[in-house]
C-alpha cells in the first residue's frame, strides 16, 4: 500500500491540485474565486505534464559534449506544450476577469447568488 | 486558375488567413473596416476550403496531407484533410461566410459603434480555432485551437451585454464549464501521449493498435492509462458539444448572445464538437477500445442521446423565448447527432456526418431569422411575434421553411439525415432508439408549432411598432441557407456521397 502511494506521488500530487481547485470552481460562490480555481485546476494539469516528461536516471535534455554515447536525456516535449498550456491559461484568467469586470458594473454584485437572484427579478 | 504553388499551401492558408486578418482588423482599429476584413477573409476561405473539399474526394486515397514547415510526421505538426473534416470544414467556411455578411447590420444595431473592430477581430479568431481544429492532424495542436475558438466564443457571448446583461452571467457560466471541459481534453490527450510517446494522431492511432494486440493476452499493458485517458477526452469533449447532461451552458449563451453569434455558434462550435468526438473515437482511440473495450461508451451516448432528444425537444416546448426554443432544439438535434456516431454502423455515421452539415444550414438559417425579428424589435418573446407573418413575410418563411427541416418533413435536409439514422439504428437492432427519434420528431413538430401558429394566426397588439422587412443583406444569406437545406433535401447526392466515403474511411471500409 505504502508502495503504491510512493511510486505514483506525482499523480498523488496531481489529483489533490486538481480537487482543491475543482473544489473552488464547484463550491466558492464568488465568481473572482472560481476564477482563481479554474487556475489551480489547470495548474495541477501542467505538473503532471511535467512530471511525465521525467526518465529515470535522465538528465536535462542538453546535449553532453564528449565521447559519452550512452547519454540518457529527459523528455523535454511535454514542457514546450505546457508553455502553450501555460499560455492559454492565462489568456483564459484574462478574459475571466474582464467578463467578471463586466458583470460588477452592470449587476453591481459578483456573488453568484446574488446575480441568480437578480437575474430571477428580471424574467 | 490558381498557381500550383498557392494551391499546395491552401491548408495552411485557411487557417492563417482568419488569424492574420483578424489581427489586422484589431490593429488598423478602423471601425468601418473591420467588416470588409472579416467579409474578404470568409469568402477566401470558403473558397479555399472548397477547392481542399474537391481535391480530396478525387485524390484516390481519400485524403490530403500537409506538413507545417516542412517537417516529416510525426515531429511537424500535420495538416490532413480526409472527406469527414474536408466536410466539416467546407460546413463552418459556408456558414462563416454566410453569417459574416448577415452581421454587418445585426451586429452593427447590438455592439457599440467604438467596439465594432474588436469584435470582427475576435469572430475572426474564433473561425480561426474552429477552421484549425477541423483541419489539424495533431492532437497538442487541436487543444490549442479549441482554445482560441472557445476564447473567442466567450468574449462574443459577452457582447451581447449592450442588449441584456444575462449575455455576461451566460459567457462567466460558459466559460467555467468550457475550460473545465478543454482541461479534461488536455488531460486525457497527456495520458495517450504518455503510452504512444507521440501526438500526431495517425501515429497515435498505429501506435495505441499494437497495444491493443496485448489486452487479449495475460499481460494487457496500458489498459487502464488508455481507457482513463479516453474517459477524459470523452467527458471534455461533451463539454464542448453539450451532450446531455452537460449542456447547462448551453440555453443562456446562445439566448443572450448577439444575434450573428448565435447563428454562428449554433451551426459550427457544437458541429466542431461533434467532430472532435468522432475523430478520437473513430481514428485514434478506435471503437475496438472504446465501445467494445471494458466500458462501452456507445451505450452512454446512447443514453444521453435519447434524453437529450426527448428532454431537449420537451423543454423547447415550455420556452417562451423563440431564441431558448431554438437553442433547447440544439441540445436535441446534438442528440441525434450523437447516436448517429453511437450506432458504430455505415448508416450511423453517415447520418451523423451529414447531420452536421444540415442541421447547420438549418439553424444558421433559423437564427438568422430570429437575427431580423431581433434587428426589427428589439427582442425575440414569443408574445411579440404574433401576426409578424404578414409583416415579415420573407424572414418568418424562412423561419417556417427551416422548422419543417427541424421536425425532418420530407424535401427538406432534415429528413435526409433522419432517414440514414433511422436505418442506421434498426441496422443495428436498436429499435427503441430509433422510436426516440420519431417520437422526438413528433415533439419537435409541437415546439414548431407552437410559433409557426404564433407568427400566422395571433394578431398584432393594437399599437404595436410597425415593423418592415429587413434590409437585403440579412435576407440574402438567410435565404441562400435555408434554399441549401431544402436543395440538399431535394437532391442529396452530393452530400450523402461525401458523407458516406467520411463514414467508410471512418469505418476502415476500402472505397
Amino acid at each position: 500500500m505504502l508502495d503504491f502511494l510512493h511510486d505514483h506521488y506525482n499523480y498523488w500530487v496531481t489529483i489533490i491540485i486538481m480537487m482543491i481547485g475543482f473544489y473552488a470552481v464547484v463550491a466558492k460562490s464568488n465568481l473572482v474565486k472560481k476564477a482563481i480555481g479554474l487556475g489551480i485546476f489547470q495548474t495541477g494539469i501542467f505538473l503532471f505534464y511535467i512530471s511525465i516528461g521525467k526518465v529515470d536516471g535522465g538528465t536535462a535534455p542538453v546535449k553532453v559534449m564528449g565521447e559519452q554515447t550512452d547519454v540518457v536525456y529527459s523528455n523535454p516535449l511535454p514542457h514546450a506544450l505546457i508553455l502553450t498550456a501555460i499560455v492559454v491559461s492565462v489568456s483564459t484568467l484574462a478574459v475571466a476577469l474582464a467578463i467578471i469586470v463586466n458583470i460588477r458594473e452592470k449587476f453591481g454584485s459578483i456573488d453568484e447568488h446574488d446575480l441568480n437572484h437578480l437575474e430571477a427579478e428580471q424574467e | 486558375m490558381i498557381p500550383d504553388q498557392l494551391q499546395h499551401q491552401i491548408p495552411a492558408l485557411i487557417v492563417l488567413t482568419p488569424l492574420v486578418l483578424g489581427l489586422i482588423t484589431a490593429l488598423i482599429g478602423r471601425r468601418g473596416l473591420g467588416w470588409w476584413i472579416a467579409m474578404l477573409a470568409s469568402l477566401l476561405v470558403f473558397a479555399g476550403s472548397i477547392q481542399l473539399l474537391i481535391d480530396v474526394m478525387h485524390s484516390g486515397t481519400y485524403t490530403v496531407s500537409y506538413l507545417m514547415g516542412n517537417w516529416p510526421v510525426p515531429y511537424g505538426i500535420e495538416y490532413r484533410i480526409d472527406p469527414l473534416n474536408g466536410g466539416v470544414l467546407c460546413t463552418v467556411a459556408l456558414i462563416s461566410a454566410a453569417v459574416t455578411l448577415f452581421a454587418r447590420r445585426s451586429v452593427a444595431s447590438e455592439v457599440s459603434r467604438d467596439r465594432l473592430h474588436f469584435f470582427y477581430a475576435v469572430w475572426l479568431f474564433c473561425q480561426t480555432g474552429l477552421l484549425g481544429i477541423t483541419i489539424t492532424g495533431d492532437a497538442f495542436n487541436l487543444y490549442v485551437l479549441l482554445e482560441i475558438s472557445s476564447l473567442a466564443t466567450y468574449t462574443l457571448v459577452a457582447m451581447g451585454k449592450g442588449r441584456d446583461r444575462r449575455a455576461l452571467t451566460a459567457a462567466i457560466n460558459y466559460l467555467v464549464l468550457g475550460t473545465i471541459g478543454a482541461s479534461f481534453i488536455l488531460l486525457g490527450i497527456g495520458f495517450l501521449y504518455m503510452v504512444t510517446g507521440t501526438l500526431n494522431m495517425m501515429d497515435m492511432a498505429e501506435r495505441l493498435d499494437a497495444i491493443y494486440i496485448t489486452w487479449g493476452t495475460a499481460e494487457p499493458q496500458y489498459q487502464k492509462t488508455v481507457l482513463t485517458g479516453f474517459a477524459f477526452l470523452f467527458v471534455g469533449v461533451s463539454l464542448k458539444l453539450a451532450l446531455f447532461p452537460l449542456h447547462t451552458w448551453l440555453p443562456n449563451a446562445y439566448t443572450y448572445a448577439p444575434a450573428a453569434v448565435s447563428a454562428l455558434l449554433a451551426a459550427t462550435a457544437t458541429k466542431v464538437g461533434a467532430y472532435i468526438s468522432i475523430r478520437f473515437i473513430y481514428t485514434i482511440v478506435g471503437t475496438d477500445a472504446a465501445f467494445r473495450g471494458a466500458i462501452p461508451t456507445h451505450v452512454f451516448i446512447m443514453v444521453s442521446a435519447g434524453m437529450a432528444i426527448l428532454l431537449g425537444s420537451y423543454l423547447a416546448i415550455k420556452q417562451d423565448n423563440v431564441k431558448k426554443i431554438l437553442a433547447y432544439s440544439s441540445i436535441a438535434q446534438i442528440g441525434y447527432i450523437a447516436l448517429g456516431f453511437a450506432l458504430d454502423n455505415k448508416n450511423g455515421l453517415t447520418a451523423a456526418v451529414i447531420h452536421i452539415f444540415n442541421h447547420a444550414l438549418t439553424k444558421g438559417g433559423m437564427f438568422m431569422a430570429l437575427g431580423v425579428v431581433a434587428y426589427r424589435l428589439g427582442n425575440t418573446r414569443l408574445q411579440d411575434l404574433r401576426g409578424l407573418g404578414r409583416k415579415l413575410p420573407v424572414s418568418m418563411g424562412a423561419f417556417t421553411a427551416g422548422g419543417l427541416g427541424l421536425i425532418g418533413v420530407p424535401l427538406t435536409a432534415g429528413f435526409v439525415s433522419k432517414w440514414y439514422l433511422v436505418t442506421g439504428a434498426i441496422e443495428a437492432g436498436r429499435y427503441e432508439m430509433a422510436a426516440i427519434v420519431l417520437v422526438g420528431s413528433l415533439l419537435a413538430v409541437v415546439y414548431v408549432w407552437r410559433v409557426v401558429e404564433t407568427i400566422y394566426f395571433g394578431k398584432r397588439d393594437e399599437g404595436a411598432p410597425n415593423v418592415q422587412e429587413a434590409p437585403i443583406t440579412m435576407l440574402v444569406p438567410m435565404l441562400l441557407l435555408i434554399g441549401a437545406s431544402i436543395y440538399f433535401g431535394v437532391d442529396a447526392n452530393t452530400t450523402s456521397w461525401i458523407a458516406e466515403a467520411a463514414a467508410e474511411t471512418l469505418l476502415g471500409v476500402q472505397p
